[in-house]
C-alpha cells in the first residue's frame, strides 16, 4: 500500500507527460509537413561558390 | 517523397497549370491579413518535390521587395508567402475597408510574385474552394483521441490490478482514481459524440451515437454508484477504451469524409466580368456581365471568353468550344455563326450581337444542371449509415428487454442495471465503427500508390456497385492533344522553319509543330500576319512568302490536290505558293485504353463511348476499342440525358471524362472518374482523379473498391458473429468487467486485422511507374536561374 502512494502519482505523471508533449505538438504544427522536415535537415544553408 | 520515387504529379497536371499564373487581385483577396502590417497568402505549387525546391523557393522569393518571408509546405505543395501590406498604416485612420485598401505597391508586388514564381518554374495556383489546410474538426478528434489513449491507458493499468485481485481496500482505492480520471476523460472526448446523439434525437432520429453516449454514459454512472457502495463490477475501463477505439474509428472516418466541392464555383469563374460593348455611336465602354442585354453589340478580342451567348456580326476567328463538345481542334467561326457563353476566342477578333442575356446563357444553364445532379447524388446513404440505422434500435430495445427480464425474475434493480450496462458496452458498434472506415483508408492508400486519388469514401462504395462504364472521346479515352505523326518524313529543315512560323500562332496544330522549334536554329526574322480559320504567313526579309496552314490557303492552285491522308488533321508548308512539306497530325490513343476496356468488361461493366466529336472519328476509335456502342455528337445535356437514362433503368454508371462539358454527366453519374490533366471543373465533379497516364487505373479502382466492398462485408459479418457469441452471455448476467473489457477490444483487433489484408497485396501496378523520362525541368530551370542570380 504504501508503495503504491507514490507508485501511481508517478504513473500518471509521466503518462500526462506524453499527453502534453503530443497536444504540444499538434497545437505547435509539428505534423503539418512531415516530409519536408526530411529534406530540410538535409539544407545547411552554406552553399556557396568556391573560393578561388 | 522523393525526385525519383513514382511521382504523383504528372507532367500533364504540371501542364495544365502552367497556362496561367492567378491575377494580383484573386491572390490579394485569397490572402489574409496577420496584424503587424503582414499578410499572408497561400499558393499551390504541384512543382515542388525535394529539398532542393524547398530552399530555392525560400530563398528566391523574399527577394521580391515587400516579401516578408515564404515557408513551403512539401506535404500539401503549398508555399505559404508573407508580405509587407503596404497600405497598413494608413487603413488604420481611413477606416477598414480591405478590399479598397490595396494600393498600387501590393498590387506590383503580387504580380511580381506571380511572375517569379513562373520563372523559376513552379507554376502557382490558387486553392480553389474551402481551405483544406486548417481542419478544425480533424485537431479536434486528434485531441480527444489523445486524450481518451491517455485515460484508458492509465485506467485500464488500475483494473488489471483489480482483476489480478487486489485486497477489498486496494481496489476501492483504485475505483476511486479510475473514476477521477475516467470523468474529465469521458466529458473531453466524449463531446464529440455526445454533441451528435443528442441532435438526432432533437429531431427524433437514432443514429450510431445513441448507444455509445447510453452505453459509456450509462456504464460510468452505475461504476460510480459501485465504487460509493464499495461493489467490485467498476466499468470505468470498458467505458474509456470503447471511447478510445470509437474516436480512432470517427477520426479515420473523417479523413474520407467528402471534401468540399466546388466545381460549380470554377465553373462560374470561366465567365469574364464583363464585356467591351460598341454603342450604336461607335463609342466603347467597359460594362458588368449582369448589364449586357440581348441585341447589344460585343466587342471580343483574340484570347477572351465569350461572355453571353451571341451571334458572329462580323469578324472571323478560329474558337475553341471545349465548354460545348469537349474537342480540342478549333471551328471556324464567321458572321452569322452562334457562340456560346464561356467558349474561347483564339486568333481573331469579332463583334458579336448577344442573343440571350446572361442569367439564361449557355454556360448559367451548364451550372443549373450541374447543380441538380449534384443534389440528386445526395441521396446516396453511406452503408455504415445503414447498418447503424438498423443496429441501434435493436441494441436498445435488447438493453432495455435485458434489464426489464432481470427486474422480473430477480426484481434486483441494481443487477439489473449491471446487466443491460454489460449489454450495452459488449454491443458497443465498436468493430462496427471501425469496420468501414479502416478498409476504405487502407484501400485508399493502395490506390493512391498506384496514382488515384479518392475524394471520399461512399465513392469507393458506390464504384463497387458499378455495372456499366461511360467513356468520354477526347482527353480520356485519347490524349487529346494533336501529335505530329510524320515526323520522320518530313525534310528537318522544313519542320525547324514551320515550327518557328507556328510558335506565333495559338492554333493547337501549330502549338503541337512549335514544340519543334530549336532556339538556336539560324533563321531570318519573319514578319508573320495570321489568317483565321486558313493558316500563317510569313514573310522573310529577302522577299520569300511563306506560308503555313489549309492546303487551299498554302498553295497556289496550280499545285492544289495535295489530300494526302484524309483522316488525319494536316498542315501544308509553303514557299511562294510552291508546295515544301506536309505535316500529318493525329489524336492518340490513351496508354493502356484497349486493356482497360478489355479488363472492365471481364469485369462485367460494359463500355459506352458519348463524344461531342464528330461520328468519323468516334466510329474509327469505338472499332479500335471493340465497343459496339457510341453515340457522337452529344451536347453536354445530351451527356446528362443518358446518364439519367441509365440510372432510371436501374443501372449505375460509372463517367469517365474529362472536360468542362462533361462536368455535369460527371456529377449526375453514380460514380465517376477524371484523369488529373481534366479541366479543374472536371476534376473537381469527379470523385477519383487518376494522375498517371494509363487508363488502366479505371479497372485496378474498380477492382481495389470491389475488394473494399468484400472486406467491409467480412468485418459486419466478423462483428455480427462476435455479438452472437457474447450477447447471450451478457444477456444471461455472465459478462464480468474484465471479460466485456477482453470481448471488445478483441473483436476490434480483429476487425482491423482483417482490414490490413488489402494492404498485404499491394503492389505498385506497372502502368502506374513513371514513363519513359518524367521532364525534371523545374529543378534544371531552378539551378539555372540560381547560378544566374
Amino acid at each position: 500500500m504504501n508503495t503504491l502512494i507514490f507508485l501511481i502519482p508517478i504513473a500518471l505523471f509521466l503518462g500526462a507527460l506524453g499527453l502534453g508533449a503530443f497536444l504540444w505538438s499538434m497545437k505547435t504544427g509539428q505534423y503539418d509537413d512531415l516530409e519536408g522536415a526530411a529534406w530540410r535537415i538535409l539544407d545547411d544553408d552554406d552553399d556557396r561558390p568556391k573560393p578561388d | 517523397m522523393s525526385c525519383c520515387a513514382a511521382g504523383t504529379e504528372s507532367a500533364a497536371e504540371l501542364q495544365a497549370l502552367e497556362t496561367q499564373a492567378p491575377s494580383a487581385e484573386e491572390m490579394w483577396l485569397s490572402s489574409r491579413s496577420l496584424g503587424k502590417g503582414l499578410r499572408q497568402v497561400d499558393l499551390i505549387v504541384p512543382g515542388v518535390h525535394c529539398g532542393a525546391c524547398i530552399a530555392l523557393l525560400e530563398k528566391e522569393l523574399p527577394r521580391i521587395k515587400g516579401v516578408d518571408h515564404a515557408r513551403v509546405n512539401l506535404s500539401t505543395r503549398r508555399v505559404s508567402v508573407v508580405f509587407a501590406d503596404g497600405v497598413a498604416r494608413g487603413e488604420a485612420a481611413a477606416g477598414t475597408q480591405p478590399a479598397a485598401a490595396r494600393d498600387a505597391s501590393t498590387e506590383t508586388l503580387l504580380t511580381a510574385l506571380g511572375d517569379r514564381l513562373l520563372a523559376l518554374g513552379y507554376p502557382a495556383h490558387l486553392p480553389g474552394g474551402a481551405d483544406e489546410t486548417s481542419d478544425p474538426a480533424m485537431r479536434e478528434l486528434l485531441k480527444a483521441l489523445a486524450v481518451a489513449g491517455f485515460a484508458s491507458m492509465n485506467v485500464m493499468l488500475l483494473s488489471v490490478s483489480v482483476w489480478s485481485g487486489a485486497d477489498a481496500a486496494t481496489r476501492d482505492l483504485f475505483h476511486w482514481i479510475s473514476a477521477l480520471i475516467a470523468a474529465p476523460a469521458l466529458v473531453y472526448s466524449g463531446r464529440v459524440f455526445f454533441r451528435s446523439a443528442w441532435s438526432a434525437l432533437r429531431h427524433g432520429r437514432a443514429n450510431m451515437d445513441v448507444p455509445i453516449s447510453l452505453g459509456v454514459g450509462l456504464a460510468y454512472a452505475i461504476s460510480l454508484h459501485e465504487t460509493i457502495t464499495h461493489g467490485d463490477h467498476a466499468y470505468f475501463d470498458a467505458s474509456v477504451t470503447l471511447l478510445f477505439f470509437l474516436l480512432a474509428g470517427r477520426t479515420l472516418d473523417h479523413m474520407m469524409r467528402e471534401k468540399a466541392r466546388s466545381a460549380v464555383r470554377n465553373l462560374v469563374r470561366l465567365s469574364p466580368r464583363g464585356a467591351m460593348v460598341i454603342r450604336d455611336d461607335g463609342a466603347r465602354e467597359y460594362l458588368a456581365l449582369e448589364e449586357i442585354e440581348p441585341g447589344m453589340r460585343l466587342a471580343i478580342a483574340p484570347g477572351d471568353r465569350i461572355p453571353v451567348d451571341g451571334r458572329v456580326v462580323s469578324g472571323c476567328s478560329d474558337m475553341d468550344f471545349a465548354v460545348v463538345n469537349g474537342e480540342s481542334a478549333p471551328q471556324l467561326v464567321e458572321a452569322g455563326s452562334l457562340a456560346p457563353a464561356g467558349t474561347l476566342n483564339l486568333t481573331g477578333p469579332l463583334v458579336l450581337e448577344a442573343v440571350r442575356d446572361a442569367r439564361n446563357s449557355f454556360l448559367a444553364e451548364m451550372v443549373a444542371m450541374m447543380e441538380a445532379a449534384e443534389s440528386g447524388r445526395a441521396g446516396y446513404r453511406r452503408i455504415a449509415d445503414r447498418a447503424s440505422a438498423i443496429y441501434a434500435p435493436a441494441v436498445h430495445l435488447l438493453a432495455l428487454g435485458t434489464f426489464i427480464g432481470w427486474m422480473v425474475v430477480s426484481g434486483d434493480w441494481r443487477m439489473a442495471m449491471l446487466t443491460a450496462v454489460a449489454v450495452l458496452i459488449i454491443t458497443c458498434p465498436c468493430a462496427l465503427g471501425l469496420a468501414v472506415p479502416v478498409v476504405q483508408v487502407i484501400a485508399a492508400g493502395r490506390l493512391f500508390e498506384n496514382g488515384v486519388m479518392v475524394k471520399d469514401g461512399s465513392a469507393m462504395e458506390r464504384l463497387a456497385q458499378a455495372d456499366h462504364v461511360v467513356f468520354d472521346k477526347t482527353g480520356t479515352l485519347t490524349r487529346g492533344t494533336p501529335v505530329l505523326i510524320n515526323a520522320e518524313a518530313v525534310t528537318a529543315d522544313h519542320l525547324r522553319l514551320a515550327a518557328r512560323i507556328a510558335r506565333a500562332s495559338r492554333h493547337p496544330l501549330s502549338q503541337a509543330l512549335a514544340g519543334f522549334d530549336a532556339v538556336n536554329a539560324e533563321l531570318p526574322e519573319f514578319r508573320i500576319r495570321e489568317t483565321p480559320g486558313e493558316g500563317v504567313e510569313a514573310v522573310s526579309p529577302s522577299g520569300d512568302v511563306y506560308r503555313l496552314g489549309r492546303a487551299g490557303f498554302a498553295l497556289d492552285e496550280s499545285e492544289q490536290g495535295a489530300e494526302r491522308a484524309a483522316d488525319a488533321s494536316q498542315v501544308v508548308l509553303s514557299k511562294n505558293g510552291a508546295f515544301l512539306d506536309i505535316f500529318l497530325f493525329s489524336d492518340q490513343l490513351r496508354r493502356g485504353a484497349v486493356q482497360a476496356v478489355t479488363r472492365l468488361s471481364s469485369l462485367g461493366l460494359d463500355a459506352e463511348i458519348l463524344s461531342g466529336d464528330r461520328e468519323a472519328p468516334v466510329r474509327a476509335l469505338a472499332n479500335e476499342l471493340g465497343v459496339t456502342a457510341y453515340v457522337a455528337g452529344v451536347r453536354p445535356r445530351g451527356k446528362v440525358d443518358r446518364i439519367k437514362a441509365l440510372t432510371a433503368a436501374g443501372g449505375k454508371p460509372l463517367m469517365v471524362g474529362d472536360g468542362l462539358n462533361d462536368a455535369p454527366a460527371l456529377s449526375a453519374a453514380h460514380v465517376s472518374m477524371a484523369p488529373a490533366s481534366a479541366a479543374d471543373v472536371g476534376r473537381m465533379a469527379a470523385d477519383f482523379v487518376f494522375l498517371h497516364d494509363s487508363l488502366e487505373a479505371v479497372p485496378l479502382a474498380v477492382e481495389v473498391s470491389r475488394k473494399a466492398g468484400s472486406l467491409i462485408r467480412q468485418n459486419f459479418g466478423l462483428a455480427v458473429a462476435y455479438n452472437c457469441v457474447a450477447v447471450p452471455a451478457a444477456v444471461l448476467g455472465h459478462a464480468t468487467p474484465l471479460i466485456a473489457a477482453l470481448a471488445m477490444s478483441s473483436s476490434s483487433i480483429l476487425v482491423v486485422l482483417n482490414s490490413l489484408r488489402l494492404r498485404r497485396k499491394t503492389r505498385i501496378e506497372a502502368f502506374a511507374k513513371p514513363a519513359a523520362a518524367r521532364p525534371a525541368t523545374p529543378d534544371k530551370e531552378a539551378r539555372r536561374l540560381e547560378a544566374a542570380a
